[in-house]
């Protein structure tokens, strides 16, 4: 709906919000962003890993998969791409960036949000549908739900177990900067049930769980993950 | 590598030589037959080429006079475009799509290194139907250990698993489906087959051949290292000794190639990363027209893409060994020839393009090296330090010898048909019925496989419409009309064991009717045909016998096979599996928007019991989970009826007369109503109109159990008179237990700790 208003607001039924999606090799879900993105009223625009220009792009998304075939760590090659020279400066300008899964590996490895992921408590890779619990909807991306609301969307992860120090994770409580949270079960051992967390600003955020995979009933568990693209629209400048 | 190569100079100065072509798995009159065609001694080189080539796994040997009849017997398909013989089979599916698909063994890896082996067996079929110039859009896994509780399966299983969850979903590709069982037959000898599906426009098929004199021939991919030598012709061509296992590349040692100082191992390792980087380049390089000509490495590696490529096309080519990028400098040319390093990719690219092409290779880091050019010599020849050292007819090789090896019915058939279930005590009363249908969705064989499920990426690329648990996998191939692809796998050795000809009949059978189930119409047919050691009659018997089905089978049901695979000598000693043929079917859904789950979930509808049940317990799960018990005759197929019933359920599923469908197989309707309760999370109520043990547990063929939309149920009824399918309304769903009138009822919750405790329990 907020994509159906914004585009109302701009007189037109052109998608006028552009947001980039980086392919590193080894992204796997790009194709997902795109299709997510699209869905809720924005224009995807496809942005490559070795080229320094984010294409003035309105927000960014860096999708899951295993960028450099995640060898050394996850997300420790990527953060060094030469795309991220251009995107780390301009996350913190205030340039809304979503980070799913590999993509919040890879923001976490650049210092865009704090933490780390690391293998999952049962040592197995995990792909299920998750219940998951909004806890922080002032975000660029969380802003078109409820907070508390529940939504179900599929984890798909073999290292989705978020770790910080006490007193990180003290912070990121006390300054609700907590996006998500798993509501039912803790299915990777992450600390706390944390699947999301934001950076101060509120405009980059990292999700563990695919909310791309979540955009409708015929090819996913629900069509709950849809809001985080739509509250973009709202967010970007546009 | 030290001693300076063999070349083809020497071999005619030395013919009295003495040359290892045991060791390679040659026969001496094989052997004697390379000397024939090249008029001298082979060289060392060409030895190891002949010997990988002529190998079962590469040559068909054994089985290519009998699979003939599975093309002479094909039905006529308008929708075929590629048949047999290809790298996989090409379909037609209507709106401007073709679909190539393809099932393949990797079992004797998979055994000695199960996460590699696993893993490589993923790529190399991906490989397989990247070569086909389609893009891979899932995969399916059929697999088949020993016992649950044995220590082996503790050992083999979750790596399998582990394997293939990393290489798939490294590489992006949704698992949507397969099998999982348990038989003490395959220990020892587990049974890994994978099945890709890729889907291209219909114009965009891809020539496995080389031709234009004068064209370029590049191997893009990873480069060759010394894993996997002599792979198809000492893991997949042999049995397994009782301790030669290790010694076929286990831990303890290496199959070691002619001529090398080391040890190695012979499974390969894989890199799923590479692989996906391959498939995005590749499928670059044909969307620029650059491609003339294209062949996947696998088994027997650049022997076999050379041969092939040179055989298919102008009939010559000329290569140079020392231009193929290296893993490891101390190669020499035998283990260059016979590497299966994974992830490579054999091209033929017009001169004016080559930079083109490596250009493209290069944005996708896919290293990329130009090894030699095609000839109209008629000759594959191939240099290293500047000699000769392959000088061959490139046909010879790749088409190799064929044996029609003898075959005789195994002497205990008519002892194994004469044991009857029907002598085996049955449940006396209700209670009894419920204790047996607990037991047997607790089976490891028929559990709830989350365990394995939840490793497998199912959502990548958005258009997993059905995975596992449902009856078929389907994938939606345009999102503008719901055009999709359904495919089912199935296989049974214990039906097949009992009566090879009519076992392959009936594995072919559910995998049409899982499709079916899903409301797509069946189109075409992959193979996967498991056996032991085709140097036994009685094996060699079950071969023939499961070749003559599947012909007849598919005949009859108006399928044709489009390709597949044989994995022969999966045998421990003297003991071969059961004869196990894994049937892979495609079908085509015309709006995946209809399709059907197997979930119960629309309280108040009617449930309806398709086809006849009779008294069929051959073979049946419950006599092998209850009593161990293995014999008399399998069920009868029925190909006429599985046709009238797909008809009927792709033509209810598209006049939505229907909220779901399930068919009945292993441990029949009891199972599938379970099933069909637990996946859609409601009850059911049905009265049984006959023998309750006979209604619940018989494995009559061609059936299944549809829940009927409320307020449906006259136009179905219609549709059932007109497909003439029998079809009896037994009760309807609803409530929170699995409830047989006069039987028994079980809560779901009960029904669901049952089915799902199993294997956590077994694997942790």
């Amino acid at each position: 709906m907020r994509g159906a208003s914004h585009r109302a607001r701009h007189g037109g039924y052109h998608p006028c919000v552009r947001i980039g999606i980086v392919t590193f090799p080894g992204s796997l879900d790009d194709g997902d962003a795109a299709r997510a993105v699209r869905l809720a009223g924005a224009e995807p625009v496809p942005l490559w890993h070795g080229e320094r220009d984010l294409r003035r792009v309105d927000a960014v998304i860096l999708p899951g998969g295993f960028s450099y075939g995640d060898y050394l760590r996850c997300g420790a090659i990527a953060r060094f791409a030469p795309v991220m020279a251009e995107l780390v400066p301009a996350a913190g300008r205030g340039l809304p960036v979503l980070g799913i899964c590999n993509g919040f590996q890879i923001l976490s490895e650049a210092r865009l949000l704090p933490g780390a992921l690391t293998r999952n408590a049962g040592l197995r890779f995990i792909a299920r549908d998750v219940r998951l619990r909004i806890e922080n909807n002032r975000t660029a991306w969380s802003c078109g739900y409820r907070r508390g609301e529940q939504i179900t969307v599929p984890l798909k992860s073999g290292q989705g177990a978020y770790v910080a120090d006490p007193g990180t994770l003290a912070a990121l409580e006390a300054e609700g900067r907590v996006v998500v949270r798993y509501a039912d079960g803790n299915p990777n051992g992450s600390a706390a049930g944390i699947a999301g967390v934001c950076n101060a600003g509120g405009n980059v955020v990292g999700l563990m769980p695919h909310p791309e995979h979540a955009v409708s009933e015929l090819t996913g568990p629900s069509a709950d993950g849809l809001g985080f693209f739509a509250s973009v629209m709202t967010a970007a400048p546009g | 590598m030290t001693a300076a190569a063999d070349t083809v100079a020497r071999a005619g100065a030395t013919p009295g030589q003495p040359q290892p072509y045991a060791e390679l798995g040659l026969t001496e009159a094989e052997y004697g037959e390379i000397r024939r065609i090249l008029r001298r001694r082979p060289t060392s080189t060409e030895l190891a080429l002949y010997s990988v080539m002529w190998s079962e796994h590469c040559s068909y040997k054994s089985s290519k006079v009998h699979l003939r009849r599975l093309a002479a017997a094909a039905p006529p398909s308008a929708a075929l475009l590629a048949g047999i013989g290809h790298n996989a089979g090409v379909v037609d599916i209507g709106q401007g799509y073709a679909v190539t698909f393809k099932i393949e063994s990797h079992n004797h890896p998979s055994w000695v290194e199960p996460h590699q082996g696993a893993a490589t067996g993923v790529g190399g079929i991906v490989r397989d139907i990247l070569a086909m110039g389609a893009r891979p859009v899932a995969v399916m896994d059929a697999l088949r250990f020993g016992p649950a509780a044995a220590p082996d399966t503790a050992r083999v299983l979750p790596g399998v698993v582990g394997g293939i969850s990393w290489y798939g979903n490294c590489l992006g590709l949704p698992n949507i489906g397969g099998e999982l069982d348990f038989d003490p037959c395959y220990a020892g000898n587990p049974l890994v087959n994978a099945l890709c599906v890729g889907v291209m426009r219909r114009g965009g098929l891809q020539a496995a051949a080389a031709n234009g004199p004068g064209n370029k021939v590049i191997l893009l991919g990873s480069a060759t290292g010394p894993d996997g030598v002599g792979g198809a012709s000492v893991l997949a061509s042999a049995a397994f000794g009782v301790s030669s296992g290790q010694a076929a590349g286990g831990p303890a040692g290496g199959a070691v190639p002619a001529g090398s100082a080391a040890k190695r191992p012979s499974v390969q390792v894989g890199d799923p990363f590479l692989e996906k980087l391959l498939v995005e380049c590749c499928l670059e390089l044909y969307a620029e027209g650059l491609v003339a000509g294209i062949q996947d490495l696998g088994a027997a590696g650049v022997a076999c893409a050379t041969t092939e490529l040179a055989a298919a096309g102008a009939g010559g080519m000329r290569i140079s060994l020392d231009a193929v990028p290296l893993r490891d400098p101390a190669l020499g040319p035998p283990e260059i020839l016979m590497s299966e390093s994974q992830e490579r990719m054999m091209a033929v690219v017009e001169p004016a393009k080559v930079d083109r092409f490596l250009a493209v290779c290069a944005r996708w880091d896919v290293p990329a090296a130009v090894i030699g050019e095609v000839t109209g010599t008629g000759r594959l020849v191939m240099s290293w330090h500047g000699e000769v050292v392959v000088d061959i007819p490139p046909a010879s090789a790749a088409d190799g010898p064929a044996y029609r090896r003898p075959a005789r019915r195994p002497a205990d058939a008519d002892a194994l048909a004469a044991d009857d279930p029907a002598a085996l005590p049955r449940p006396a009363d209700g209670a009894g019925l419920r204790a047996a249908l607990l037991a047997l969705i607790a089976s490891p064989g028929l559990a709830d496989k989350t365990w394995v499920t939840d490793q497998y990426d199912r959502y990548v690329r958005g258009n997993t419409v059905l995975a596992m648990p449902e009856d078929a996998g389907l994938i939606r191939v345009d999102e503008a009309t719901g055009l999709g692809i359904a495919l089912a796998t199935d296989g049974n050795g214990r039906y097949c064991r009992l009566d090879p000809y009519l076992g392959t009949q009936l594995v072919l059978s559910e995998a049409y009717r899982n499709v079916a189930a899903a409301g797509a119409r069946p189109l075409a047919v992959t193979d996967c045909l498991n056996f032991g050691s085709p140097e036994d009659p009685a094996v060699m018997w079950q071969f023939t016998e499961a070749v003559r089905g599947l012909a007849d089978g598919c005949a009859a049901l108006g399928v044709p096979v489009t390709g597949g695979n044989v994995s022969f000598y999966n045998q421990t000693g003297e003991a071969a599996i059961h004869p196990t043929p894994v049937i892979g079917v495609l079908g085509v859904h015309d709006d995946v928007r209809r399709r059907l789950g197997t979930g119960f979930a629309a309280a108040g509808a009617d449930i309806v019991l398709l086809g006849r049940t009779r008294a069929e317990f051959g073979g049946s799960a419950w006599a092998h989970v209850i009593h161990g018990h293995l014999g008399g005759r399998p069920p009868l197929p029925g190909l006429d009826a599985e046709r009238r019933l797909a008809g009927l359920l792709a033509a209810a599923a598209a006049d939505g007369l229907l909220a779901a469908a399930h068919d009945l197989s292993d441990g029949g309707l009891a199972v599938a109503l379970a099933e069909s309760c637990l996946r859609g999370g409601t009850g059911c109520r049905v009265r049984l109109p006959g023998d309750p043990f006979t209604w619940l547990f018989s494995e009559s063929a061609g059936r299944a159990v549809v829940a009927v939309r409320p307020g449906r149920e006259a136009a179905f009824a219609e549709r059932l008179a007109a497909h003439g399918v029998p079809g009896e309304t037994i009760g309807t769903v609803g409530g929170d237990s699995l409830a047989v009138e006069g039987c028994f009822a079980i809560p779901l919750p009960e029904l669901a700790a049952a089915h799902a405790a199993a294997l956590p329990a077994l694997f942790g």
